[in-house]
């Protein structure tokens, strides 16, 4: 198994959340305040907030405060090579076997060959 | 200088067809029905496939995304029991800089009118994969999609 498998259950639960996404994709695009982070969402400040800390403990995003204000930035290298590799073929594996199953239904009535 | 280094992973899935053991492993054994499943991802348009289904046999997918890497990938088939077990071991190569040796094996066990398929992956990832770049390049946003889907298939099952 992998090393981090914790980490990775961490980024699985926090990018099960359609918001915790849409802040994913905006932080994409380069780093953003807390308030700018916000501004799209209608919900208060303390419930974006602990969106972002369920993204900072994941590892998916780091922030800093200058001042008063903190900025979130997205932290590319939160899985590693082999993690992002693992999980490519994974993923490539489970569109895979899904076609199988298309495959097997549509050839359900079909007669068997020998071979 | 490539700095050396080895790191293992493994990963397995498990599907339920309703379908004989004999469907399913004619789906992963005759080359014209695994072109029909069998493709890289549908950005990349169609690869390269050869296929030998014999024990020592070869089989080779080569294709990558558009103006990007070369992804080679090359299998051994190393046993074959019909209708129950494949297994090949393979490697991967981008741009001929090998990034990965791996183990593949697929169980198939009938369940009443239904087969359970076992795919069971096991590799050994290369050097960060030469100097990383041509996965890196990609991009994150790929990566948090698949994820992302992934996770929806996985509550959807």
């Amino acid at each position: 198994m992998l090393n981090q498998h914790t980490d990775l259950d961490l980024m699985f639960q926090a990018l099960a959340d359609p918001t915790r996404r849409a802040m994913i994709d905006r932080l994409s695009r380069g780093p953003a305040s807390v308030s700018e982070l916000a501004k799209p969402f209608d919900m208060s400040l303390p419930a974006v907030v602990q969106h972002l800390q369920a993204l900072e403990n994941s590892g998916l995003v780091s922030s800093q405060k200058v001042g008063r204000v903190r900025t979130v930035q997205i932290q590319p290298d939160a899985l590693s090579l082999a993690e992002q590799w693992i999980n490519d073929r994974r993923t490539m594996w489970v569109k895979r076997l899904d076609r199988v199953g298309d495959l097997l239904a549509e050839t359900e009535n079909e007669p068997e060959t020998r071979t | 200088m490539t700095e050396r280094g080895i790191t293992h992973a493994s990963f397995t899935l498990e599907r339920r067809y309703k379908a004989t053991p004999a469907r399913v492993f004619k789906a992963l054994s005759d080359p014209a029905t695994k072109a029909k499943w069998f493709n890289p991802p549908e950005a990349w348009g169609k690869d390269e496939h050869t296929m030998d289904f014999r024990i020592g046999g070869i089989e080779t997918s080569v294709g990558g995304p558009p103006g990007g890497a070369v992804h080679a990938f090359k299998a051994i088939y190393q046993d074959i029991v019909p209708n129950q077990r494949i297994i090949y071991t393979y490697d991967m190569a981008l741009d001929d800089v090998r990034i990965s040796v791996s183990l593949a094996s697929f169980e198939l066990i009938a369940d009443g009118d239904h087969t359970l398929l076992k795919l069971t992956e096991m590799g050994a990832y290369l050097d960060g994969f030469g100097d990383g770049n041509a996965i890196r390049k990609e991009g994150t946003s790929i990566l948090l999609d698949n994820l992302g889907a992934h996770l929806v298939r996985e509550s959807a099952n």
